[in-house]
């Protein structure tokens, strides 16, 4: 239910116990940046009565206790947050990490590349050298646990999703559809194409930091060949690293 | 010896759930949990106990046998239980001393059942709970063989029953507007509150398929809505037009638009329908719905008020290891919650 008039950011009420400030109504660098932004904003403020917060590709969400917070409370708080500053010009908050995450291209452990880069009229060549540069954002994590969207690739990268599902793509698969990419943290079916291959892992239980990523983290996907890509298989992580971003 | 549930032998969808692990959406993580959290209120409500973790049954039990004396309970969807062959009450309380063997068979009525112990489940937890969230992987469905770890009871009553109200066949689910109500047209909105739904053979711990009388719904451009965040309750639109109804293990975002979402207090309705029954659906305001939560908090809390003792003639019981005679009904060590 919509909470006010037309215009973003918008608040909008999520069943009874949540509430979802939008920055958009579609994937944008700027939305998704104000999101995560806005976020830690509330993170930060730790307002009695809200139980979680999360940020999707364009939106911050609350979930909160509505018989502790009032709907009218929270939104008054929410609102004044919001009016506070212009969240689309906001910086990403710290604590970030910049990730490299070794990937092989093409061959048969990423059999659509060649197809990914026709759509995208570029050689394979071409296609390589670009994603494998491409410093991509964590958009937002979602379907598996840790699995994130990374985006946005050059213009150029706009490529539809294929119209059928290919049945199975392996954990650690990169895949991309509309300037975006996805790591797959389990075997799934998906309509993206298959463009590396990583040994990443998204999730390890027992670590302090179960997730490898979270929402406003970028990444790297360089490129390694087929034989360095086996000895990373056995390397702790599939050889991903990281780094604090200033 | 350790304390331990030992399953002989396990039904197809047995799993160990509690409240769900809160905390993780924004890394796609779900809060999973319970399907029918009130079953699970009521199995702590009939020992007693604090909050935790019981072992949830889609519509089969298994065999089970205690390694020592052990008080459990049976709520949610009745299923067929015997202890050494005798009948068991459904909804009770009861002692399963070591080594009986407590057979649970299949559900006569809704979905899910829920088997509590004494002292509570003691397996490990997985980032801060027991309970698995198999579409995501974590834990694992309980399987034959499983010796499950229970913790100390600081005892209690058995052979107790609570009353429960009628949720294993279908009913009427109330809705409240959500995120994107807005873009269905009115006309769908005010046919969704009307016409009634049957629920579909498709149904599991993440969604619950409801297919409606009429035609299906859905948004223009539908398809291209941006993915935003999915609450337990909320009612999706697939490409087919039927809806589904998005439960504990939902996936965190999601791009189908959806129409509505069931309030918490009916969520235990939707989980027990079981395949074919009938529903439909009351829009209510959020001020309204506001106030059933306020109700069904209250009813939770006072379940253990209601767990009376049963009385039988010692003529209908022909094992009276199957329940404890109860002497003196008072539990001054209840907890509210």
């Amino acid at each position: 239910m919509a909470l006010d008039q037309p215009g973003f950011p918008i608040i909008r009420t999520a069943g009874i116990d949540g509430m979802l400030v939008s920055f958009g109504d579609r994937l944008d660098e700027a939305a998704n940046r104000a999101a995560i932004a806005f976020r830690a904003e509330v993170e930060r403020a730790g307002w009695e009565g809200v139980q979680e917060s999360s940020s999707s590709l364009v939106s911050c969400y609350l979930r909160f206790d509505p018989l502790a917070l009032s709907h009218a409370d929270l939104e008054a708080r929410l609102r004044e947050v919001m009016a506070s500053r212009d969240w689309l010009q906001a910086d990403l908050p710290a604590g970030r990490r910049l990730h490299r995450i070794p990937t092989v291209y093409g061959g048969a452990l990423a059999p659509q590349l060649g197809e990914a880069a026709s759509e995208a009229g570029l050689s394979e060549a071409q296609a390589v050298e670009m994603l494998s540069e491409a410093q991509v954002r964590v958009t937002a994590l979602g379907f598996a646990p840790g699995q994130p969207y990374l985006g946005l690739l050059p213009e150029v990268w706009n490529i539809p999703r294929q119209s059928a599902l290919t049945p199975k793509v392996p954990k650690g698969a990169l895949v991309l559809a509309i300037r975006q990419l996805v790591l797959f943290g389990v075997t799934a079916p998906t309509g993206w194409r298959h463009v590396g291959q990583t040994a990443a892992e998204l999730f390890r239980l027992g670590d302090e930091r179960p997730f490898l990523l979270a929402p406003g983290d970028e990444v790297i996907f360089p490129a390694v060949s087929e034989a360095e890509f086996e000895a990373l298989r056995r390397a702790p992580g599939g050889g991903a690293s990281w780094e604090a971003l200033a | 010896m350790s304390r331990e549930l030992i399953v002989h032998r396990a039904g197809p969808a047995l799993s160990l759930q509690d409240e769900g692990r809160p905390g993780w959406i924004t890394y796609g993580l779900s809060r999973g949990g319970a399907m029918d959290r009130l079953a699970l209120a009521e199995g702590t409500a009939l020992l007693g106990q604090p909050p935790g973790t019981a072992l949830e049954m889609g519509g089969m039990g298994g065999r089970f046998e205690a390694s020592e004396d052990m008080r459990i309970a049976l709520t949610g969807a009745p299923m067929r239980a015997t202890l050494d062959g005798a009948p068991l009450l459904w909804h009770g309380a009861h002692l399963l001393p070591k080594g009986a063997v407590l057979e649970i068979g299949p559900v006569t009525g809704g979905a899910y059942g829920y088997l509590s112990v004494g002292g509570g489940f003691a397996e490990p937890e997985i980032l801060g709970a027991q309970s698995a969230h198999l579409t995501a992987g974590l834990g694992a469905p309980v399987a034959s063989g499983a010796r499950l770890a229970v913790g100390p009871d600081r005892g209690g009553e058995t052979g107790c029953k609570l009353a429960v109200e009628e949720r294993f066949n279908g009913g009427t689910l109330r809705v409240v507007e959500s995120l994107q109500t807005a873009m269905f047209s009115e006309a769908q909105r005010a046919r969704f509150g009307e016409e009634g739904f049957t629920r579909d053979n498709r149904a599991n711990r993440m969604g619950v398929k409801v297919n409606p009388d009429g035609e299906g719904y859905g948004v223009e451009g539908g398809l291209s809505v941006v993915s935003e965040v999915i609450s337990p309750g909320d009612i999706q639109m697939t490409g087919d037009g039927a809806p589904f109804v998005l439960m504990a293990e939902c996936q965190t975002t999601g791009g189908y638009p959806r129409l509505a979402t069931v309030i918490p207090a009916d969520l235990p309705r939707v989980a027990q329908a079981p395949a074919g029954a009938r529903l439909t659906f009351r829009w209510i305001t959020l001020d309204e719905a506001l106030s059933v939560e306020a109700g069904y908090r209250r009813h939770m809390a006072e379940l253990h008020r209601k767990v009376e003792p049963v009385v039988r003639h010692p003529g209908d019981v022909p094992d009276l290891l199957s329940h404890k005679l109860v002497s003196g009904f008072s539990s001054g060590d209840h907890h509210d919650h």
